[in-house]
């Protein structure tokens, strides 16, 4: 039995903003989360959904890769490809608001920097997940932000249950060094000095 | 839902604000749904002497009115099986109702102009409804008295039915309708509801 279509967006209007957000940067997310909501609607009443949550994140990970190939980026936020093996990425500093929210992010590749409307310690967060491998980003996303089981978050990344619990277990180990700045070799901004 | 719970602390800031996006984004969702005709059915809440009333409406017209007791969550759900799940809060839409059941319950209105999509009254039950309107503003008729109207002038008790289930009271006037020995009879808004219209339309129809 489908729900009124008011009541996804209900329940999952603000997980899927998470999503956009952790995918595109704010900036970026309002556009990916209407191009999700609209699209969903649009197959809404073909489309037996078991999982609402779950084919929401879905749509809005595949309308963020078509934004980034748009935008001619690469398909998801960058500085990860080279920072998968526990070194911290370089590309942090960028996304840390150093007095300057957002403005010094515009630049770059990774639109999860895009933070002028989140404020500080919600910019410091973004910036933080944008740094983190791919595969592990995602999973913290998907999980921690937007609530999917690990099943669901597997799916989405195509490997085994075990490994998207593994990859967002090592997300959060990752992130909480990051944002207490500890296990860093330039450390930003005094935090936790 | 449960997210918030599950989300570790570290990472809460992120939800800072977020109510307020949602809602933006929500109303912007809702016009643009509405420009790509992706609302099947548009609904809105509007507050009433008898309670919240939901109003809801197809591309044809009101298709459903529901008092709270009804239980509005139930009413949604069951739209979505009977006409569509593309059902979004889309109060604009039902400006003109809304306005409407306003002026009636301030006793300016005697008579709903409204386009009207009767397709969750079917058969018998159809041909009841639009007889109802023939009762007129502050007058009663008796079940009998409706069935008499009819094709089936001794169906007494499916003419209870079909005011019993009229997807569009008060619009529909099922008030209007008691029963044969004077008394109020049931009301799917409750009896103290049917006791305050028919109170109002008489209080009203005498002022004049």
């Amino acid at each position: 039995m489908r729900p009124p279509f008011e009541r996804l967006v209900e329940a999952h209007g603000a997980a899927v903003l998470r999503v956009c957000r952790a995918l595109v940067g704010v900036q970026d997310a309002d556009d990916v989360w209407q191009e999700t909501f609209l699209a969903a609607l649009r197959a809404y009443p073909s489309t037996d959904v078991l999982n609402g949550e779950a084919w929401l994140v879905t749509i809005a990970r595949n309308k963020a890769l078509d934004h980034h190939r748009k935008a001619g980026r690469l398909p998801l936020p960058a500085s990860s490809q080279g920072a998968a093996d526990g070194a911290l990425p370089r590309g942090l500093p960028r996304g840390l608001p150093a007095g300057t929210p957002g403005g010094t992010a515009s630049g770059g590749a990774d639109g999860v920097a895009h933070s002028v409307e989140a404020g500080e310690d919600a910019a410091r967060v973004w910036a933080a997940i944008g740094a983190l491998p791919k595969k592990q980003r995602e999973a913290v996303v998907y999980h921690h932000l937007a609530g999917l089981r690990h099943a669901e978050v597997a799916g989405l990344l195509g490997n085994s249950e075990a490994a998207a619990r593994r990859a967002s277990a090592d997300g959060m180990k990752a992130l909480r060094e990051i944002l207490q700045g500890t296990g860093l070799s330039d450390t930003p901004e005094g935090r936790g000095q | 839902m449960s997210t918030e719970l599950e989300m570790p602390a570290e990472l809460a800031a992120v939800a800072a604000g977020e109510a307020e996006a949602v809602a933006r984004l929500r109303a912007s969702l809702v016009d643009a749904a509405g420009a790509d005709g992706l609302i099947d059915v548009a609904y809105r809440l509007v507050d009433s002497p008898v309670g919240p009333l939901l109003l809801a409406g197809t591309a044809v017209g009101l298709v459903r009115v529901a008092f709270a007791r009804e239980g509005h969550d139930a009413v949604l759900q069951s739209l979505a099986v009977t006409v569509s799940p593309r059902i979004l809060r889309a109060p604009a839409r039902l400006d003109d109702a809304a306005r409407e059941v306003e002026e009636y319950f301030a006793g300016r209105r005697r008579l709903f102009d409204l386009p009207l999509d009767l397709r969750l009254a079917t058969g018998f039950r159809r041909e009841v409804l639009a007889h109802l309107p023939e009762i007129g503003y502050g007058h009663t008729a008796s079940y009998a008295t409706v069935a008499a109207l009819t094709s089936s002038p001794l169906a007494v008790r499916a003419v209870g039915t079909a005011c019993a289930r009229n997807p569009l009271p008060l619009v529909v006037p099922c008030h209007r309708v008691v029963r044969s020995d004077g008394s109020r009879g049931s009301y799917l808004g409750g009896t103290e509801a049917k006791a305050l219209l028919l109170d109002l339309e008489a209080g009203a129809a005498t002022c004049r």
